[in-house]
Protein backbone atom coordinates (compact mmCIF):
# COMPACT_ATOMS: atom_id res chain seq x y z
CA UNK A 1 0.00 0.00 0.00
CA UNK A 2 0.67 3.31 -0.45
CA UNK A 3 2.64 5.04 2.93
CA UNK A 4 0.64 7.30 5.22
CA UNK A 5 1.67 10.52 4.45
CA UNK A 6 2.84 13.62 7.27
CA UNK A 7 1.23 17.19 5.78
CA UNK A 8 2.24 20.11 6.84
CA UNK A 9 -0.57 22.67 6.71
CA UNK A 10 0.18 26.30 6.28
CA UNK A 11 -3.28 28.83 6.32
CA UNK A 12 -1.80 31.70 4.41
CA UNK A 13 -2.78 35.10 4.75
CA UNK A 14 -1.34 37.45 2.75
CA UNK A 15 2.38 37.16 2.89
CA UNK A 16 1.93 35.30 6.74
CA UNK A 17 1.58 31.90 7.94
CA UNK A 18 -1.16 32.12 10.30
CA UNK A 19 -3.11 29.83 12.65
CA UNK A 20 -6.91 30.25 14.79
CA UNK A 21 -8.93 28.21 16.29
CA UNK A 22 -11.90 26.73 14.50
CA UNK A 23 -10.57 28.15 11.58
CA UNK A 24 -11.26 31.77 13.33
CA UNK A 25 -8.94 34.34 15.38
CA UNK A 26 -6.36 34.35 13.30
CA UNK A 27 -2.82 35.20 14.59
CA UNK A 28 0.49 35.43 12.70
CA UNK A 29 2.82 32.44 12.91
CA UNK A 30 5.78 33.94 10.70
CA UNK A 31 7.20 33.90 7.55
CA UNK A 32 5.45 30.59 4.65
CA UNK A 33 8.09 29.78 2.84
CA UNK A 34 10.13 29.20 5.83
CA UNK A 35 8.61 27.25 7.51
CA UNK A 36 7.76 25.47 4.28
CA UNK A 37 11.08 24.87 3.47
CA UNK A 38 11.97 23.83 7.64
CA UNK A 39 9.30 21.08 7.47
CA UNK A 40 10.48 19.81 4.08
CA UNK A 41 14.16 19.28 5.44
CA UNK A 42 12.40 17.47 8.97
CA UNK A 43 11.07 15.10 6.57
CA UNK A 44 7.19 16.06 5.71
CA UNK A 45 6.04 13.82 2.94
CA UNK A 46 3.96 16.58 1.61
CA UNK A 47 3.09 20.86 1.95
CA UNK A 48 -0.66 21.80 2.04
CA UNK A 49 -1.07 25.47 1.39
CA UNK A 50 -4.39 27.49 1.55
CA UNK A 51 -5.38 31.05 1.38
CA UNK A 52 -8.07 31.41 3.85
CA UNK A 53 -8.78 34.98 3.10
CA UNK A 54 -9.11 33.53 -0.97
CA UNK A 55 -12.59 33.28 -1.55
CA UNK A 56 -13.52 36.37 0.45
CA UNK A 57 -11.58 38.47 -2.21
CA UNK A 58 -12.78 35.56 -4.54
CA UNK A 59 -8.79 35.02 -5.65
CA UNK A 60 -5.94 32.99 -5.10
CA UNK A 61 -2.78 35.41 -4.01
CA UNK A 62 -0.34 32.24 -3.38
CA UNK A 63 1.44 32.30 -6.94
CA UNK A 64 4.00 33.78 -5.50
CA UNK A 65 4.23 32.24 -2.40
CA UNK A 66 4.24 28.89 -3.83
CA UNK A 67 6.15 30.08 -6.92
CA UNK A 68 9.26 30.88 -4.04
CA UNK A 69 8.76 27.93 -1.97
CA UNK A 70 8.91 25.67 -5.14
CA UNK A 71 12.29 26.05 -5.85
CA UNK A 72 13.84 24.85 -3.27
CA UNK A 73 11.26 22.28 -1.67
CA UNK A 74 10.95 18.87 -3.79
CA UNK A 75 8.23 17.50 -2.19
CA UNK A 76 4.63 17.73 -3.55
CA UNK A 77 2.38 20.76 -2.97
CA UNK A 78 -1.28 21.35 -2.50
CA UNK A 79 -2.89 25.25 -3.05
CA UNK A 80 -6.31 25.84 -1.87
CA UNK A 81 -7.85 28.81 -1.37
CA UNK A 82 -10.37 30.80 -4.24
CA UNK A 83 -9.90 28.24 -7.08
CA UNK A 84 -13.08 28.83 -9.16
CA UNK A 85 -11.97 27.83 -12.66
CA UNK A 86 -9.94 25.49 -14.59
CA UNK A 87 -7.87 28.36 -15.28
CA UNK A 88 -7.61 30.00 -11.98
CA UNK A 89 -6.14 25.86 -10.86
CA UNK A 90 -3.67 25.85 -14.31
CA UNK A 91 -2.18 28.99 -12.85
CA UNK A 92 -1.61 27.43 -9.93
CA UNK A 93 -0.18 24.23 -10.80
CA UNK A 94 1.73 26.45 -13.04
CA UNK A 95 3.19 28.36 -10.43
CA UNK A 96 4.32 25.33 -8.49
CA UNK A 97 1.76 23.60 -7.01
CA UNK A 98 0.91 19.63 -7.71
CA UNK A 99 -2.32 19.58 -6.87
CA UNK A 100 -5.59 22.05 -5.83
CA UNK A 101 -7.66 22.10 -3.47
CA UNK A 102 -11.25 23.24 -3.56
CA UNK A 103 -14.59 24.41 -1.70
CA UNK A 104 -16.53 27.06 -1.78
CA UNK A 105 -16.86 27.25 -5.72
CA UNK A 106 -17.27 23.50 -5.76
CA UNK A 107 -20.02 24.03 -3.61
CA UNK A 108 -21.79 26.19 -5.11
CA UNK A 109 -21.30 24.32 -8.70
CA UNK A 110 -20.49 20.98 -8.24
CA UNK A 111 -19.53 20.07 -11.79
CA UNK A 112 -16.96 22.33 -11.56
CA UNK A 113 -15.17 18.82 -10.12
CA UNK A 114 -15.90 17.31 -13.21
CA UNK A 115 -14.18 19.95 -15.36
CA UNK A 116 -11.01 20.39 -13.23
CA UNK A 117 -10.63 16.33 -13.24
CA UNK A 118 -11.16 16.31 -17.01
CA UNK A 119 -9.03 18.99 -17.66
CA UNK A 120 -6.26 18.37 -15.44
CA UNK A 121 -6.66 15.09 -14.06
CA UNK A 122 -8.40 13.50 -11.03
CA UNK A 123 -5.34 12.48 -9.20
CA UNK A 124 -4.82 16.65 -8.84
CA UNK A 125 -8.03 17.70 -7.75
CA UNK A 126 -8.90 17.76 -3.53
CA UNK A 127 -12.05 18.53 -2.82
CA UNK A 128 -11.37 20.49 0.80
CA UNK A 129 -14.65 20.14 3.21
CA UNK A 130 -14.88 22.15 6.50
CA UNK A 131 -17.08 19.86 8.36
CA UNK A 132 -19.23 21.01 11.25
CA UNK A 133 -21.08 18.57 13.35
CA UNK A 134 -24.98 18.95 14.09
CA UNK A 135 -25.54 15.81 15.95
CA UNK A 136 -24.00 12.00 16.66
CA UNK A 137 -23.39 11.11 12.81
CA UNK A 138 -24.45 13.77 11.03
CA UNK A 139 -21.89 16.91 10.10
CA UNK A 140 -22.54 19.96 7.56
CA UNK A 141 -19.90 21.40 4.86
CA UNK A 142 -19.21 24.85 5.49
CA UNK A 143 -17.02 27.48 2.99
CA UNK A 144 -14.75 30.57 3.62
CA UNK A 145 -12.98 29.24 6.96
CA UNK A 146 -16.29 28.12 8.66
CA UNK A 147 -18.17 31.17 8.40
CA UNK A 148 -20.35 30.03 5.40
CA UNK A 149 -23.16 27.25 5.93
CA UNK A 150 -23.91 25.21 2.61
CA UNK A 151 -26.67 22.86 4.21
CA UNK A 152 -25.05 20.40 2.20
CA UNK A 153 -24.61 16.90 4.16
CA UNK A 154 -20.68 16.20 4.36
CA UNK A 155 -20.75 12.60 3.41
CA UNK A 156 -23.47 12.89 1.00
CA UNK A 157 -20.89 15.97 -0.40
CA UNK A 158 -18.00 13.24 -0.40
CA UNK A 159 -20.18 10.72 -2.02
CA UNK A 160 -21.07 13.02 -4.59
CA UNK A 161 -17.40 15.08 -5.02
CA UNK A 162 -15.42 11.38 -5.54
CA UNK A 163 -18.29 10.52 -8.13
CA UNK A 164 -17.69 13.99 -9.94
CA UNK A 165 -13.68 13.34 -10.18
CA UNK A 166 -12.46 14.58 -7.08
CA UNK A 167 -9.19 12.49 -6.58
CA UNK A 168 -8.99 13.38 -3.06
CA UNK A 169 -10.31 14.63 0.26
CA UNK A 170 -9.27 17.01 2.48
CA UNK A 171 -11.32 16.83 5.52
CA UNK A 172 -11.18 19.13 8.43
CA UNK A 173 -13.35 19.37 11.68
CA UNK A 174 -14.10 22.90 12.13
CA UNK A 175 -14.82 21.88 16.06
CA UNK A 176 -11.53 20.46 16.50
CA UNK A 177 -9.44 22.79 14.24
CA UNK A 178 -6.86 24.65 16.37
CA UNK A 179 -8.00 22.49 19.55
CA UNK A 180 -5.15 20.13 19.63
CA UNK A 181 -7.77 17.91 21.06
CA UNK A 182 -7.71 14.80 18.98
CA UNK A 183 -9.38 14.67 15.22
CA UNK A 184 -13.02 14.34 14.76
CA UNK A 185 -12.56 10.47 14.34
CA UNK A 186 -16.32 9.59 14.05
CA UNK A 187 -16.24 12.09 11.01
CA UNK A 188 -13.08 10.51 9.28
CA UNK A 189 -14.20 7.00 9.93
CA UNK A 190 -17.82 7.88 8.22
CA UNK A 191 -15.97 9.71 5.21
CA UNK A 192 -13.65 7.29 4.98
CA UNK A 193 -16.36 4.05 4.99
CA UNK A 194 -18.14 6.03 2.14
CA UNK A 195 -16.13 7.34 -0.68
CA UNK A 196 -12.65 5.11 -2.07
CA UNK A 197 -10.61 8.29 -2.77
CA UNK A 198 -8.17 9.15 -0.20
CA UNK A 199 -9.12 11.52 2.34
CA UNK A 200 -6.62 13.71 4.79
CA UNK A 201 -7.25 13.73 8.23
CA UNK A 202 -7.21 17.08 9.50
CA UNK A 203 -8.49 19.77 12.33
CA UNK A 204 -7.24 18.36 16.19
CA UNK A 205 -3.74 17.32 16.18
CA UNK A 206 -2.18 17.55 19.83
CA UNK A 207 -0.10 14.58 20.07
CA UNK A 208 1.26 11.63 18.58
CA UNK A 209 -1.44 9.32 20.01
CA UNK A 210 -4.13 11.21 17.71
CA UNK A 211 -1.81 10.74 14.86
CA UNK A 212 -1.85 7.06 15.31
CA UNK A 213 -5.80 7.19 16.30
CA UNK A 214 -6.18 8.99 12.82
CA UNK A 215 -4.47 6.20 11.17
CA UNK A 216 -5.92 3.32 12.69
CA UNK A 217 -9.10 4.04 13.58
CA UNK A 218 -10.17 5.76 10.67
CA UNK A 219 -8.29 4.56 7.63
CA UNK A 220 -7.09 8.37 6.97
CA UNK A 221 -4.50 7.65 4.51
CA UNK A 222 -2.84 11.07 5.01
CA UNK A 223 -2.97 13.24 8.07
CA UNK A 224 -2.46 17.20 8.25
CA UNK A 225 -1.03 18.98 11.03
CA UNK A 226 -0.65 22.76 11.52
CA UNK A 227 -0.12 24.14 15.16
CA UNK A 228 1.27 21.33 16.34
CA UNK A 229 4.58 21.83 13.99
CA UNK A 230 4.45 25.77 14.00
CA UNK A 231 4.64 25.95 17.24
CA UNK A 232 7.30 23.53 17.88
CA UNK A 233 4.84 21.34 20.08
CA UNK A 234 5.84 18.23 18.19
CA UNK A 235 8.83 17.89 15.73
CA UNK A 236 7.53 15.83 12.21
CA UNK A 237 10.65 13.50 13.30
CA UNK A 238 8.70 12.44 16.38
CA UNK A 239 5.66 12.01 15.01
CA UNK A 240 6.78 10.25 12.17
CA UNK A 241 8.96 7.52 14.80
CA UNK A 242 6.01 7.42 17.12
CA UNK A 243 3.96 6.07 13.81
CA UNK A 244 6.41 3.49 12.59
CA UNK A 245 6.64 2.66 16.75
CA UNK A 246 3.13 1.50 16.11
CA UNK A 247 3.12 0.12 13.28
CA UNK A 248 2.40 2.27 10.94
CA UNK A 249 3.71 2.81 7.37
CA UNK A 250 5.11 5.89 6.59
CA UNK A 251 8.14 7.11 5.07
CA UNK A 252 11.32 6.08 6.56
CA UNK A 253 14.14 8.58 6.14
CA UNK B 1 27.27 15.39 -24.08
CA UNK B 2 26.44 19.02 -22.13
CA UNK B 3 24.34 19.33 -18.69
CA UNK B 4 21.83 20.82 -20.57
CA UNK B 5 18.47 19.80 -20.89
CA UNK B 6 15.05 20.46 -22.80
CA UNK B 7 12.04 20.23 -21.02
CA UNK B 8 8.69 20.23 -23.47
CA UNK B 9 6.73 22.46 -23.30
CA UNK B 10 3.46 21.60 -24.76
CA UNK B 11 0.90 23.91 -22.38
CA UNK B 12 0.02 21.51 -19.44
CA UNK B 13 2.02 20.56 -16.76
CA UNK B 14 4.00 21.12 -13.97
CA UNK B 15 6.92 22.43 -15.91
CA UNK B 16 7.96 24.91 -12.57
CA UNK B 17 8.97 22.00 -10.18
CA UNK B 18 10.71 19.88 -12.95
CA UNK B 19 12.49 23.16 -14.14
CA UNK B 20 13.07 24.06 -10.59
CA UNK B 21 14.77 20.73 -9.71
CA UNK B 22 17.09 20.70 -12.91
CA UNK B 23 18.07 23.91 -11.90
CA UNK B 24 19.01 22.73 -8.20
CA UNK B 25 21.21 20.30 -9.74
CA UNK B 26 22.95 23.14 -11.46
CA UNK B 27 22.09 21.82 -14.95
CA UNK B 28 20.56 24.58 -17.65
CA UNK B 29 16.88 24.06 -18.48
CA UNK B 30 15.71 25.05 -22.01
CA UNK B 31 11.68 25.29 -22.17
CA UNK B 32 11.04 23.56 -25.20
CA UNK B 33 7.76 24.56 -27.15
CA UNK B 34 9.18 25.00 -30.57
CA UNK B 35 10.33 21.51 -33.06
CA UNK B 36 13.78 22.89 -33.46
CA UNK B 37 14.53 23.20 -30.24
CA UNK B 38 13.04 19.82 -29.31
CA UNK B 39 14.90 18.02 -32.58
CA UNK B 40 18.18 20.09 -31.37
CA UNK B 41 18.16 18.94 -27.72
CA UNK B 42 20.83 16.86 -25.93
CA UNK B 43 18.22 15.10 -23.77
CA UNK B 44 15.01 15.93 -23.39
CA UNK B 45 12.16 15.65 -20.18
CA UNK B 46 8.61 15.47 -20.95
CA UNK B 47 6.64 16.25 -17.84
CA UNK B 48 2.92 15.88 -17.49
CA UNK B 49 0.06 15.96 -15.67
CA UNK B 50 -3.29 16.14 -16.35
CA UNK B 51 -5.46 13.45 -18.41
CA UNK B 52 -3.75 11.96 -21.28
CA UNK B 53 -6.14 12.80 -24.44
CA UNK B 54 -6.09 16.64 -23.58
CA UNK B 55 -2.37 16.27 -23.40
CA UNK B 56 -1.72 14.16 -26.62
CA UNK B 57 -3.79 16.96 -28.26
CA UNK B 58 -2.09 19.33 -27.24
CA UNK B 59 1.12 18.31 -28.23
CA UNK B 60 -0.34 17.37 -31.25
CA UNK B 61 -1.68 20.66 -32.42
CA UNK B 62 1.81 21.86 -31.56
CA UNK B 63 3.21 19.86 -33.59
CA UNK B 64 5.68 18.13 -31.08
CA UNK B 65 5.17 14.66 -31.72
CA UNK B 66 6.92 14.72 -35.05
CA UNK B 67 9.73 16.72 -33.15
CA UNK B 68 9.64 13.93 -29.96
CA UNK B 69 10.33 11.12 -32.79
CA UNK B 70 13.08 12.65 -34.80
CA UNK B 71 14.95 13.31 -31.53
CA UNK B 72 14.80 9.80 -30.37
CA UNK B 73 16.08 8.58 -33.59
CA UNK B 74 19.29 10.55 -32.65
CA UNK B 75 20.08 8.19 -29.50
CA UNK B 76 19.83 10.89 -27.33
CA UNK B 77 17.98 10.32 -23.67
CA UNK B 78 14.18 11.17 -22.97
CA UNK B 79 12.83 10.88 -20.11
CA UNK B 80 8.92 11.02 -19.83
CA UNK B 81 7.51 11.61 -16.33
CA UNK B 82 4.02 10.47 -14.98
CA UNK B 83 1.98 11.42 -17.58
CA UNK B 84 4.91 12.08 -19.69
CA UNK B 85 5.94 8.59 -18.97
CA UNK B 86 2.34 6.71 -20.07
CA UNK B 87 2.36 9.22 -23.44
CA UNK B 88 5.41 7.12 -24.64
CA UNK B 89 3.34 4.09 -24.77
CA UNK B 90 0.83 3.18 -28.03
CA UNK B 91 -2.30 3.67 -26.27
CA UNK B 92 -4.22 4.75 -22.97
CA UNK B 93 -7.66 3.51 -22.21
CA UNK B 94 -8.00 6.50 -20.01
CA UNK B 95 -11.56 8.56 -20.71
CA UNK B 96 -11.78 6.24 -24.23
CA UNK B 97 -8.97 4.51 -26.20
CA UNK B 98 -6.74 7.05 -27.06
CA UNK B 99 -3.28 7.21 -29.34
CA UNK B 100 -0.22 8.15 -27.86
CA UNK B 101 3.19 8.64 -28.86
CA UNK B 102 4.11 5.07 -29.29
CA UNK B 103 8.21 4.89 -28.33
CA UNK B 104 7.19 1.86 -26.17
CA UNK B 105 5.19 -0.88 -26.83
CA UNK B 106 2.49 -1.79 -24.70
CA UNK B 107 -1.07 0.62 -23.21
CA UNK B 108 -1.50 2.53 -20.35
CA UNK B 109 -4.43 0.78 -18.45
CA UNK B 110 -6.35 1.44 -15.24
CA UNK B 111 -4.73 0.77 -11.84
CA UNK B 112 -7.24 -2.30 -10.88
CA UNK B 113 -9.73 -1.02 -8.55
CA UNK B 114 -9.44 -3.94 -5.95
CA UNK B 115 -6.09 -5.36 -4.38
CA UNK B 116 -4.78 -8.64 -4.97
CA UNK B 117 -7.09 -10.03 -2.04
CA UNK B 118 -10.02 -8.88 -4.49
CA UNK B 119 -10.73 -6.18 -1.45
CA UNK B 120 -11.32 -2.78 -3.30
CA UNK B 121 -8.70 0.05 -2.52
CA UNK B 122 -8.44 3.82 -3.10
CA UNK B 123 -8.06 5.04 -5.91
CA UNK B 124 -5.73 7.06 -7.36
CA UNK B 125 -2.58 5.81 -6.19
CA UNK B 126 -1.37 8.62 -3.92
CA UNK B 127 1.58 8.63 -1.90
CA UNK B 128 5.00 7.37 -1.18
CA UNK B 129 5.65 4.42 -2.16
CA UNK B 130 9.00 2.05 -2.33
CA UNK B 131 10.64 1.06 -5.65
CA UNK B 132 11.03 -2.97 -5.92
CA UNK B 133 13.49 -4.08 -8.50
CA UNK B 134 11.76 -5.80 -11.56
CA UNK B 135 12.35 -9.70 -12.67
CA UNK B 136 15.80 -9.60 -14.26
CA UNK B 137 16.37 -6.15 -14.36
CA UNK B 138 19.78 -4.19 -14.26
CA UNK B 139 19.88 -0.82 -12.45
CA UNK B 140 23.28 -0.38 -12.83
CA UNK B 141 23.92 2.10 -16.18
CA UNK B 142 20.59 3.23 -15.48
CA UNK B 143 19.11 6.35 -13.83
CA UNK B 144 18.54 4.14 -10.62
CA UNK B 145 21.56 3.47 -10.92
CA UNK B 146 22.99 4.37 -7.07
CA UNK B 147 19.20 4.37 -5.96
CA UNK B 148 18.69 1.70 -3.32
CA UNK B 149 15.70 -0.87 -3.46
CA UNK B 150 12.89 -0.02 -1.35
CA UNK B 151 13.71 3.95 -1.34
CA UNK B 152 10.41 5.64 -1.09
CA UNK B 153 9.22 8.24 -4.20
CA UNK B 154 5.21 10.08 -4.41
CA UNK B 155 3.00 8.27 -6.96
CA UNK B 156 -0.31 10.00 -8.05
CA UNK B 157 -1.87 8.06 -10.80
CA UNK B 158 -4.95 6.56 -11.28
CA UNK B 159 -3.45 5.09 -14.69
CA UNK B 160 -0.40 2.85 -15.17
CA UNK B 161 1.71 1.66 -18.26
CA UNK B 162 1.16 -1.84 -19.12
CA UNK B 163 4.77 -2.68 -21.37
CA UNK B 164 4.00 -5.66 -23.55
CA UNK B 165 7.31 -6.19 -23.15
CA UNK B 166 8.18 -7.16 -19.52
CA UNK B 167 12.18 -6.51 -19.80
CA UNK B 168 11.65 -3.03 -20.27
CA UNK B 169 10.18 -2.08 -17.16
CA UNK B 170 13.34 -1.60 -14.74
CA UNK B 171 11.27 -0.97 -11.69
CA UNK B 172 8.04 -1.66 -9.93
CA UNK B 173 6.16 -0.82 -7.05
CA UNK B 174 3.11 -2.52 -4.95
CA UNK B 175 -0.18 -1.05 -4.28
CA UNK B 176 -2.35 -3.53 -2.05
CA UNK B 177 -0.52 -6.29 -3.72
CA UNK B 178 -0.90 -5.12 -7.59
CA UNK B 179 2.46 -4.33 -9.27
CA UNK B 180 2.59 -0.91 -10.81
CA UNK B 181 5.53 -0.04 -13.36
CA UNK B 182 7.50 2.55 -11.94
CA UNK B 183 10.39 2.92 -14.10
CA UNK B 184 10.71 1.89 -17.64
CA UNK B 185 13.40 1.99 -20.01
CA UNK B 186 13.85 0.82 -23.45
CA UNK B 187 17.36 1.92 -25.02
CA UNK B 188 17.64 5.57 -24.98
CA UNK B 189 14.23 6.18 -23.53
CA UNK B 190 13.14 6.06 -20.20
CA UNK B 191 9.84 6.88 -18.28
CA UNK B 192 9.17 7.37 -14.51
CA UNK B 193 5.62 6.78 -13.29
CA UNK B 194 6.43 8.65 -10.03
CA UNK B 195 7.50 12.30 -9.93
CA UNK B 196 11.19 12.57 -8.63
CA UNK B 197 11.32 16.00 -8.94
CA UNK B 198 8.91 15.52 -6.03
CA UNK B 199 10.31 12.42 -4.22
CA UNK B 200 13.05 14.64 -1.76
CA UNK B 201 16.46 13.37 -2.09
CA UNK B 202 16.51 9.96 -3.32
CA UNK B 203 14.54 11.52 -6.24
CA UNK B 204 16.77 14.34 -7.14
CA UNK B 205 19.19 11.83 -7.20
CA UNK B 206 17.70 9.99 -10.54
CA UNK B 207 16.87 13.46 -11.94
CA UNK B 208 20.83 13.84 -11.60
CA UNK B 209 22.04 10.64 -13.13
CA UNK B 210 19.56 11.34 -16.11
CA UNK B 211 22.13 14.66 -16.51
CA UNK B 212 24.77 12.28 -16.64
CA UNK B 213 23.80 9.62 -18.90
Amino acid sequence: MAKIRIIARLDVKGTNLIKGVHLEGLRVVGNPNQHAIQYYQEGADEILYMDVVASLYGRNNLTEVVRKTAKDLFIPITVGGGIRTVEDATEILRSGADKVAVNTAATKRPELLSELSRRLGSQCIVLSIEAKKIRDGKWEAYTDNGRERTGLDVIEWAVRGSELGAGEILLTSIDKEGTNKNFDLQLIKAVTENVDIPVIASGGMGSTDHFVDAVNESDATAVAMADVIHFNKISLNEIRNAALDAGINVRKL
Amino acid sequence: MTNKVTVVDYGVGNLFSVRGAVEHLEADVIMGSKSDDICEADRLLLPGVGAFADAMDDMRQRGLIEPVLEFCKKGRPLLGICLGMQMLFERSEEFGNHEGIGLVEGAVVAIPDTGSDGSKHRIPHVGWNELVKSEGANWRGSILNGIDEMSSMYFVHSFMASPSDASHCLAECHYNGRAISAVIQKDNIMGCQFHPEKSAEPGLMIVKEFLSL
